[in-house]
């Protein structure tokens, strides 16, 4: 098929399909053409380049053309689907931990989970955070009753295996720290109570903790399952942790689960 | 301007200064880049150029991306509203390039319907970019100078006319730049963009590419000069995408441009 004489739809749907190098006969007068190279490379690297800003440290452990090779693997079976690439690659930690020639890093996907979390709490709505002290505020029948609302930009990771907080902070930012981190799991937290997004180490127990609150769980019921996980978790140290990181928007005392969840 | 330069940006007390941003970047919930771009509205104009409208595909603008834009819009009342004659979004998925479409009647008639709702929905003039070519499409039936009057006729939208771009298609397509520029009427153009070019790795000055990681160069600097000369003083653009400079070097080429427009006027 020659393009002239072809309808707008029939021609998107053709030079679609030939950037990815599908069926590109079906505009062989336009494939053929040097110029079309300059939309394939151009495609392409603005999918890797996207995924390469949103994963920095995964970037940084790997090297820059590895990681530029798996990217565009990923890219071919995960397109963007929205011109917004500020979160595009929501899917590229699970593929790290299927891709074949990443086997030898089992940390790497770990890490890229991290660094998806970021992203959404670096995006996500702005709303203030609830004061510490409200929650001493409660009276003691009130915990059984009462939930933590998570602020939209909480979000956390836990890792049997690898010590990810470690690991993702010692290479999102260009540092040249050489310490090798203690080899045991680690949880992260990452919050944006105000401007700027906060990371810290987060133990297992308060990782289940806001598992907990996320399902809508009760302050009491929370601790329960935290204590659960971790027999020997502080758990005041670890509450007073959340709240001072500004873990939570709000107490709902409605005894409706379904309630407002954000 | 991007992150890199929001500090310099928000300071910077340049009598003159305003700034473009890609909505696209901006289509977030929350976050520190909002708070980054109101705290450079709160000193600068700015305006918004989109990239994934897709108004030359063959569907209506997406919905959710032109409630975004518009919300945009009303948060940081920009001075101008621009998109590219050009697709980047196809199905369900987006394709980060402005992608050439042939200037048909049929697509005419898609592109000026696409146009016309943005304007609707967004309650104001938009400007449409003359894209970088690279490929020789049989079937336009319309040059691109009659295709953008007819859209501008037919919407009331207006122009923004990168002149990189006509340098570097002119170069690809073997057509002439100065004539365009001499040919294009005036009054439809709203805004002017000027950027820099590199050549393809293999085929050299055969095929330039329009990738706003260079200095502007020479001939797009008289080409420029011939354009204002001609029509006067307009809105200009120094475009950096990637190899970004110390925000004082994108400040002499800003500096160039506004003794270019002292002396169109």
């Amino acid at each position: 098929m020659r393009t002239d004489a072809v309808s707008l739809r029939d021609f998107q749907e053709a030079f679609a399909a030939a950037l990815f190098g599908n069926d590109a006969r079906a505009i062989a007068d336009l494939s053929e053409q040097p110029g079309f190279a300059v939309y394939r490379n151009t495609v392409m690297k603005g999918c890797i380049d996207a995924l390469q800003a949103n994963y920095p440290a995964a970037t940084r452990l790997v090297g820059e053309q590895w990681f530029r090779a798996a990217a565009a693997r990923y890219v071919v079976n995960n397109p963007p689907r929205h011109p917004s690439l500020l979160d595009y690659g929501d899917s590229f930690a699970a593929f790290l931990s299927d891709f074949e020639p990443a086997r030898e890093l089992p940390y790497l996907a770990d890490v890229a989970a991290v660094e998806r979390a970021w992203t959404e709490a670096h995006v996500a709505a702005d709303a203030p955070p609830l004061a510490p002290a409200s929650l001493a505020a409660l009276k003691a029948a009130q915990l059984n009753t009462a939930r933590l609302r998570l602020h939209p930009t909480t979000r956390w990771r836990w890792s049997e295996k690898h010590p990810i907080h470690s690991l993702w902070s010692a290479n999102r930012h260009s540092t040249n720290a050489t310490e090798t981190p203690l080899w045991r799991g680690e949880g992260v937290l990452l919050t944006r109570p105000h401007h700027a997004l906060l990371a810290a180490a987060l133990v297992r127990g308060g990782c289940v903790f806001l598992d907990a609150c996320a399902a809508r769980e009760t302050i009491e019921a929370a601790g329960v399952a935290a204590l659960r996980a971790d027999p020997t978790l502080d758990l005041a140290g670890v509450i007073a942790q959340l709240l001072n990181a500004g873990a939570f928007t709000a107490i709902d005392f409605t005894a409706d689960r379904q309630e407002s969840n954000p | 301007m991007k992150p890199a330069h929001f500090g310099d940006a928000r300071t910077c007390a340049e009598r003159g200064l305003w700034f473009e941003v890609h909505p696209e970047n901006y289509m977030v919930d929350g976050g520190p880049r909002l708070h980054w771009l109101e705290a450079i509205r709160a000193e600068h104009p700015l305006s918004l150029h989109g990239v994934g409208l897709s108004l030359a595909g063959d569907a209506p603008p997406n919905a959710a991306h032109l409630a975004q834009l518009h919300r945009l819009a009303q948060r940081f009342e920009p001075f101008s509203v621009s998109e590219h004659l050009a697709w980047s979004t196809w199905g369900e998925r987006y394709y980060p390039d402005l992608l050439p479409v042939p200037r048909t009647r049929e697509a005419l008639q898609r592109i000026a319907e696409n146009i016309d709702t943005t304007q609707v929905f967004l309650k104001r003039r938009i400007l449409i970019e003359n894209p970088s070519h690279y490929l020789r499409i049989a079937s336009h039936d319309y040059d691109e100078i009659d295709f953008l009057t007819q859209l501008c006729r037919r919407t009331g939208c207006g122009v923004l006319l990168d002149v990189n771009n006509i340098y570097v298609s002119a170069n690809n397509l073997g057509f002439d730049a100065a004539g365009y520029i001499d040919a294009f009427p005036g009054e439809q153009i709203g805004e002017i963009h000027l950027a820099g070019h590199t050549r393809d790795p293999n085929l050299g000055d055969a095929l330039l590419i329009d990738s706003h990681d260079a200095p502007i160069c020479a001939a797009v600097w008289q080409l420029y000069r011939r354009l204002i000369q001609r029509i006067g003083a307009r809105p200009t653009l120094i475009e950096r995408d990637d190899q970004l400079p110390d925000f004082a070097e994108l400040l002499g080429e800003r500096q160039r441009a506004q003794c270019e427009l002292n002396h169109a006027n």
